[in-house]
């Protein structure tokens, strides 16, 4: 894992103490909320529904078992004992006070995190897939050019007042677990033929109001190019990206608009009209990060684990949990483990202080100090023996942490909805609850199989109903609830948008209708087919019939 | 309308001349872009010096030709949320532009550094804040990752330091 | 039968700690609804829009507006789904929040009555 140096130190203290600065100043009357709330913001402090909300970036979705227990410090000394993961990998507190807020960040500080650009006009946290430096299909880990992006967007004096906030996604895997396609810009890696590496460059995906998957611009871009690339790119959006309506400032509408072909054309000739210097220190900066990265001292194991085997077939809630919840690691022996964030009942992406601390305790003992948070919600130990297994189930069981249903119909992507949050327009983790709860019989969940079902609760879309297979949005109609649901969409490599399917529902009818489509599937299906399948064979149609011919 | 420039205030010797009136014969004369490109073969045989009021939807690159004889620019921010003007200014000191970069309108002591950063150097500011203000939030960061940038004394990029005995970017002059 | 008495009330956050809070007829902030003043005429309205802009510039409060509610046997209900859930704190965690701490209006819950 990364770790700060001197001057990353006192980077991350010198901005605590400007915004400590801010802070006074706008409690002593010295700044209006005007002139304050971008400045809060630019440091992840919201104000939401009930309080202030603090937005604490976990870069690229990393983090060691001490900024875990950090973080559940923080849960219980400045907030209500909790915490909400959210999907872009970062932490949210909901019960901050504003006087409180910069001794949180020093807090944070001591542990090498902050909340620097969580919210704002800004290029904000950026996220990676969950799986980096572990998956088995993966080509490179993209974290070290993850932190290398996060240090150059880092109060970029350039790109701090954009349009519109702007969101990087890197993927190092073939299999896009980091929904790059659906970022305003997304770095895929490839190989070529030669067996150099080099970066696919998509620009202009994106969810809200308006969404659409990205266009690539670049099909190989040779790592040394990246940062000058990437600085065309961010040039061109904010000298030319609409300001005149926030719900069209994104840079997918800039793309749009003035079509590919011409902000392929803006970008080049703003690239090339660049000063070109050496990138020898960007290539040495990559360099010296990387080295941060090195994969762990891995064992040399057995593929085949006795002992893992023998307890699946002496405990089969655990052979159940170690179906579904498990990835491919990259070496063998060993295992990923997904901590499912979603049991039944619960609040999608919540954790405890004490269900933080289990998790890092159990990271630091099985998983070489390592945890991830997923776009998901849900949180990941990369590196397990397959030995330990176990163990790590049995202690997840005891804190609530060992729901089976990673992947699962149960494991729901929520956005905090108007439970907490100033924007939304419906609540969100209640229909994600009365789904959850629909189908908490494990047959069924295990018979329907892989499905991404993600809800918002307004038209911004942080729940990333445009991607769900099927997606929810909750809507206002009249100063009342309301959903509508989408079917068909995927933040994966062969990413869509999702149909509108008909006329929205009632919140109580939400969990209907989705056992109405998921029925549909099942009498559809053919075999092996998972749902996103059926559906993009078959289309809509079965589905509407199910859903309201009987109305 | 107080000059800040070089952290301590000062008189501005600039007529503007940017909407209707009169081009003086003598003096530094400011104009709008569409007059100065409109009139510049007689502007370039006065004798004053002459400076020019960009729109942030012009484009830097219509007066590469000019930029020599050019001894201001203003850069206007309409809100202080409006952040073009931070990308033209940076592409003009690339362009080689090195007389004075000015920011109007909504100009805030906490965006301040940014715009020292990227090559300002002057700034038009209210009477809302005190200037010790100014000069306190624009010194916050002592450091930036990005390369490239103006500097003051006392400030320096994490990258160029991490990694002195590589090649140069492209040394920047101190903004003062 | 009791009345129903319909108006505007204003609501702000406090400036200190955010927590969304409601102009009282002594000219206090409350963190419950149910005591809240209920303006019925316009005057009124601006007269409560002025004091809490004071207020702000007090650095009590910040982001002060008016809501639309009604006020039946002592307790008070916004018009609106998002103002009842301001009341009322998240209904997924009756455990706290408002409603936690008793100050939470049942008649705010967003199901209505």
């Amino acid at each position: 894992m990364y770790r700060y140096d001197e001057f990353d130190n006192q980077f991350v203290r010198e901005r605590t103490r400007q915004f400590r600065d801010q802070a006074d100043r706008r409690l002593r009357g010295d700044l209006t909320e005007d002139e304050f709330r971008p400045l809060r913001l630019m440091n992840g402090l919201y104000l939401q529904l009930h309080a202030y909300m603090l937005r604490v970036a976990i870069p690229y979705g990393t983090l060691s078992s001490r900024q875990m227990r950090r973080l559940a410090l923080i849960a219980e000394r400045w907030d209500k004992g909790y915490g909400h993961f959210t999907t872009r990998q970062n932490i949210q507190f909901n019960w901050i006070k504003l006087e409180d807020t910069a001794d949180i960040l020093d807090a944070l500080a001591d542990v090498e995190m902050h909340a620097i650009q969580t919210s704002g006009n800004c290029i904000r946290n950026v996220t990676t897939d969950h799986w980096a430096g572990a998956a088995a299909d993966e080509i490179a880990d993209p974290r070290p050019v993850g932190e290398l992006l996060r240090q150059w967007s880092s109060l970029h004096p350039e790109f701090s007042y954009l349009p519109r906030k702007f969101k990087i996604a890197v993927t190092g895997a073939p299999n896009d677990r980091a929904a790059v396609k659906v970022h305003d810009i997304g770095l895929r890696l490839h190989r070529n033929e030669a067996g150099e590496t080099g970066w696919e460059v998509i620009v202009g995906g994106g969810l809200g109001r308006t969404p659409m998957v990205g266009v690539t611009v670049r099909g190989f871009l040779p790592q040394h190019e990246l940062i000058g690339y990437l600085e065309a790119i961010m040039r061109v959006y904010n000298l030319y990206g609409r300001r005149d309506n926030k719900y069209k400032a994104r840079i997918k509408i800039l793309v749009h608009e003035i079509g590919h072909d011409k902000f392929r054309e803006e970008v080049e000739a703003e690239y090339a009209s660049r000063p070109h210097p050496s990138t020898e220190v960007e290539e040495r900066e990559l360099k010296r990060i990387a080295a941060y990265f090195a994969p762990p001292a891995f064992e040399s194991l057995p593929r085949w684990s006795p002992a893992f085997e023998e307890a699946k077939l002496s405990h089969p809630a655990f052979a159940r949990w170690a179906k579904n919840n498990l990835g491919p690691h990259r070496v063998d022996g060993y295992a990923i483990v997904n901590i499912s964030l979603k049991p039944e009942g619960g609040i999608p992406g919540d954790a405890t202080a004490e269900q933080m601390r289990i998790m890092a305790d159990l990271a630091e003992r099985y998983s070489f100090d390592e945890l991830r948070v997923s776009h998901a919600q849900n949180i990941v130990l990369p590196h397990v023996r397959k030995g330990d297994l176990f163990a790590i189930w049995q202690a997840l069981e005891d804190t609530g942490l060992a729901a089976a249903n990673y992947g699962l119909a149960g494991d729901i992507i929520a956005c905090p909805g108007l439970d907490y949050c100033a924007l939304a327009t419906a609540r969100s983790i209640p229909i994600a609850q009365s789904i959850a709860r629909r189908f908490a019989n494990s047959a069924k969940q295990d018979e329907i199989g892989r499905i991404k079902i993600n809800i918002s609760g307004c038209i911004n879309a942080c729940g990333h109903h445009h991607v769900g297979h099927i997606g929810i949005l909750g809507l206002d109609k009249k100063g009342e609830e309301f959903y509508q649901i989408t079917l068909g969409g995927s933040s994966a490599e062969s990413a869509s948008i999702g149909t509108i399917l008909g006329p929205g529902f009632a919140g109580h009818e939400v969990a209907d209708a989705i056992e109405t489509i998921l029925d549909t599937y099942l009498k559809h299906r053919e075999p092996g087919e998972e749902f996103l399948g059926t559906y993009r064979r078959l289309g809509a149609k079965p589905f509407k019939e199910a859903l309201y011919a009987t109305a | 309308m107080q000059l800040l420039r070089n952290g301590a205030v000062v008189s501005d010797g600039w007529i503007d001349v940017s909407a209707d009136g009169e081009v003086p014969t003598a003096g530094d004369v400011v104009l709008s872009a569409s007059r100065l490109l409109a009139d510049w073969p007689g502007l370039s045989e006065r004798t004053g010096r002459l400076g020019v009021r960009l729109a942030n939807t012009d484009r830097p690159e219509m007066f590469q030709a000019l930029l020599p004889r050019l001894s201001l620019i203003v850069l206007p921010f309409p809100a202080f949320n409006d952040g073009r003007a931070y990308s033209i200014a940076r592409k003009l000191r690339e362009m080689g532009y090195a007389g004075e970069l000015r920011a109007t309108g909504n100009v805030l002591p906490d965006q301040m550094q940014f715009m020292l950063q990227v090559g300002f150097n002057s700034f038009e500011i209210g009477d809302r804040f005190p200037i010790e203000m100014w000069s306190r939030a624009s010194r916050q960061m002592s450091l930036a990752y990005q390369r490239g940038l103006f500097r003051r004394d006392a400030e320096s990029e994490i990258w160029t330091e991490r990694h002195t005995d590589a090649e140069a970017w492209l040394e920047q002059p101190h903004a003062g | 039968m009791s009345a129903v008495e319909k108006g505007q009330l204003i609501t702000a956050n406090r400036l200190r700690d955010g927590i969304a809070v409601f102009l009282t007829t002594s000219g206090n902030w409350s963190e419950s609804i149910d005591e809240a003043v209920l303006a019925v005429e316009p005057e009124a309205a601006a007269a409560l829009e002025q004091r809490a802009r004071e207020d702000e510039r007090k650095t009590i409060v910040t982001g002060s507006y008016l809501v639309d509610a009604e006020r039946r046997d002592g307790r008070v209900r916004a018009a609106h789904i998002r103002e009842r859930m301001r009341a009322l704190g998240p209904t997924v965690r009756t455990d706290l929040g408002k409603q936690a701490e008793g100050k939470g209006a049942f008649f705010a819950a967003p199901e209505g009555e």
